[in-house]
């Protein structure tokens, strides 16, 4: 009892359910074993004994359930009748996992993909903050600018990945630059967002100070944008695995995408299931960071009180 | 007297609308003396905070001039109608912005003085939105006052307190300003808190604003609770009545 106390302080204190996906949630359940909201300590010491004692085994029932969901496909697939190309067992994807980690083949891929997305993620955040601050400083640049906004927007990027292979190669560019410009208009959008969402009262707080342009965009505008900011780099950072697997599909020798292809050539689909569980892993870890640093820099608009 | 710290000379501000221009202040003329403590009266819309936000430099006139004397760019210390506090600073950090924009050192130990001067000790640590809208009022004239502002701008400082706290932040303030030798323009709903605090109240009409009366306030210093019950108050109270309505 006094262990699983322990475990459960070490938990993540509270969560904005609100602005988690249920898979996020799922995955932290994983991770950290133990998934208890705020509320959960605070019930314990009020409701009776036999609630207590349910609550505490729930920390397992995930596992639990994540158990029988692998059973129920060893099951399906043994039983079934469906030969391994369409459905393989996840035994078999196993021990394909393990025979694709054994050469390093699966790690090479996994880095080039990771790299891909990393640096698109990057170059994408770094233009879209600076033009999206630009532009909320600026009607008449934001005007200039709304035709290609809007019309960057309509033009769905899974559809111009073909031309940007053509023009750009088939290499790791080709993919940083469809990660980059998928991440772009969240983002923007969301510091425009977020930078006009400043009260104009503190602009008035800062101007009686005589505070200077630099102190006014570092003690001002960027903690004040930051929640509306960090929400943007959320849906980016999901956005941009897309991207790179997009741009891998399309055309590429190396990465998760190619091998899927690869796997689905040869029909050994044991190979596609494992580049899916390796992309999303690397989703969710990905997920994971943009929530840490949300956690830690937004803890001053944490509400204790709304779970 | 000496100087004026502060002259403002035919002030006029229209902020544009769609139909030729909001007038909310109609030229303003008034001066302040180093030290003084001026209150300002007026219905809802009178332009108030317009009259400190033109006072602190935020707005330009868009008729006549303010003009600070020796004091060419006057410290400013400004208290706004709501605490308009930085959610993401806590209490200390809030009340030490001034003096770190400034780049003072020992921004810390000034901000622990002042917060337990507006009786906040203990929540140095706390965010805002853990603050009352008392507490966020008090954080707020600490944030104003650290900086030894030439001028003091309070909009309504006290205007989500309750009458206890009020009354004893009144007596708290005139003992700043006593002290501190500092010179102050106070924006207030209240009769009662103009003439506890003020040398003189000025009285602006409703929109456009204009100064209605300009009243000197000669009750004895300090003045404590008891004075609301003399005649010489309940004097000038009747006045500042009559020329609110
Ligand atoms: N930035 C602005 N742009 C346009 N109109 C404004 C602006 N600021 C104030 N006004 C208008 O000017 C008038 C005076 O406003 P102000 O806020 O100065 O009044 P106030 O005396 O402080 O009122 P209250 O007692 O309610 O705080 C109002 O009619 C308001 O709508
Ligand atoms: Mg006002």
């Amino acid at each position: 009892m006094s262990l699983r106390g322990g475990l459960r302080r070490t938990a993540p204190k509270s969560q904005r359910g609100n602005l988690q996906s249920g898979a996020f949630l799922f995955f932290q359940k994983i991770a950290s074993g133990a998934w208890c909201p705020r509320n959960d300590i605070r019930d314990d010491m009020t409701k009776p004994s036999l609630t207590k004692r349910i609550r505490s085994l729930r920390p397992w029932l995930g596992f639990g359930s994540l158990l029988a969901g692998l059973l129920l496909w060893q099951l399906a697939a043994r039983m079934g009748g469906l030969p391994a190309f369409i459905l393989p067992a996840p035994a078999d994807v196993w021990s394909r996992f393990l025979r694709a980690a054994a050469d390093g083949s699966l790690f090479v891929h996994m880095g080039v993909t990771l790299a891909e997305i990393l640096v698109g993620l990057l170059a994408g955040v770094a233009m879209a903050t600076i033009l999206g601050y630009l532009v909320a400083k600026s009607r008449l640049l934001e005007n200039l600018l709304a035709p290609y906004l809007v019309a960057s927007q309509a033009v769905p990027l899974v559809a111009i990945a073909p031309l940007l292979v053509i023009w750009f190669g088939p290499g790791m560019f080709s993919k940083i630059l469809i990660c980059a410009l998928i991440v772009f208009f969240p983002v923007l959008v969301n510091t425009v967002v977020g930078v006009r969402a400043v009260p104009p009262a503190l602009y008035d707080l800062m101007g009686s100070l005589r505070a200077t342009r630099t102190q006014v965009l570092l003690q001002l505008e960027v903690p004040a944008a930051l929640p509306i900011f960090l929400g943007g780099l959320r849906i980016g950072a999901t956005l941009s695995v897309i991207g790179a697997v997009v741009g891998e599909f399309v055309g590429a020798d190396q990465g998760l995408g190619f091998l899927i292809n690869v796997g689905r050539g040869q029909y050994d689909t044991a190979l596609v299931f494992v580049a899916i569980f390796a992309l999303v892993v690397m989703a969710l870890s990905l997920y994971g960071v943009v929530a840490w640093f949300e956690k830690r820099l937004l803890i001053w608009q944490e509400t204790s009180q709304i779970h | 007297m000496s100087n004026p710290i502060l002259t403002v000379s035919a002030l006029t501000v229209v902020f544009p609308d769609n139909n030729g221009g909001l007038r909310a202040l109609d030229d303003i003329s008034f001066e302040v003396c180093p030290q003084e403590f001026i209150c300002v009266l007026g219905p809802s819309g009178s332009g108030k905070t317009t009259l400190l936000r033109v006072l602190a430099g935020l707005l330009p006139p868009s008729v006549g001039e303010v003009n600070f004397g020796d004091h060419q760019q006057p410290r400013i210390g400004m208290a706004f109608q709501q605490s308009n506090l930085m959610p993401w600073r806590t209490v200390l950090e809030n009340v030490k912005l001034p003096l770190e924009l400034a780049g003072a050192a020992d921004a810390e130990s000034r901000a622990r003085e002042l917060i337990d001067l507006v009786g906040l000790s203990g929540f140095e640590d706390n965010w805002p939105r853990d603050l009352s809208g008392g507490m966020a009022q008090r954080a707020a004239l600490a944030r104003a006052l650290i900086h030894d502002p030439d001028l003091l701008l309070l909009d309504e400082p006290f205007g989500s307190l309750d009458a206890l706290t009020r009354e004893r932040m009144w007596s708290e303030l005139s003992r700043i300003w006593q002290v501190r030798q500092k010179t102050v323009v106070m924006v207030t709903h209240s009769i009662n808190e103009s003439l506890f605090l003020a040398d003189r109240v000025l009285v602006l009409s409703a929109r456009p604003g204009r100064v209605k009366l300009d009243l000197k306030v000669d009750l004895p210093r300090p003045r404590n609770e008891d004075i609301r019950y003399t005649p010489h108050f309940g004097k000038l109270a009747r006045k500042l009545k009559a020329a609110i309505e």
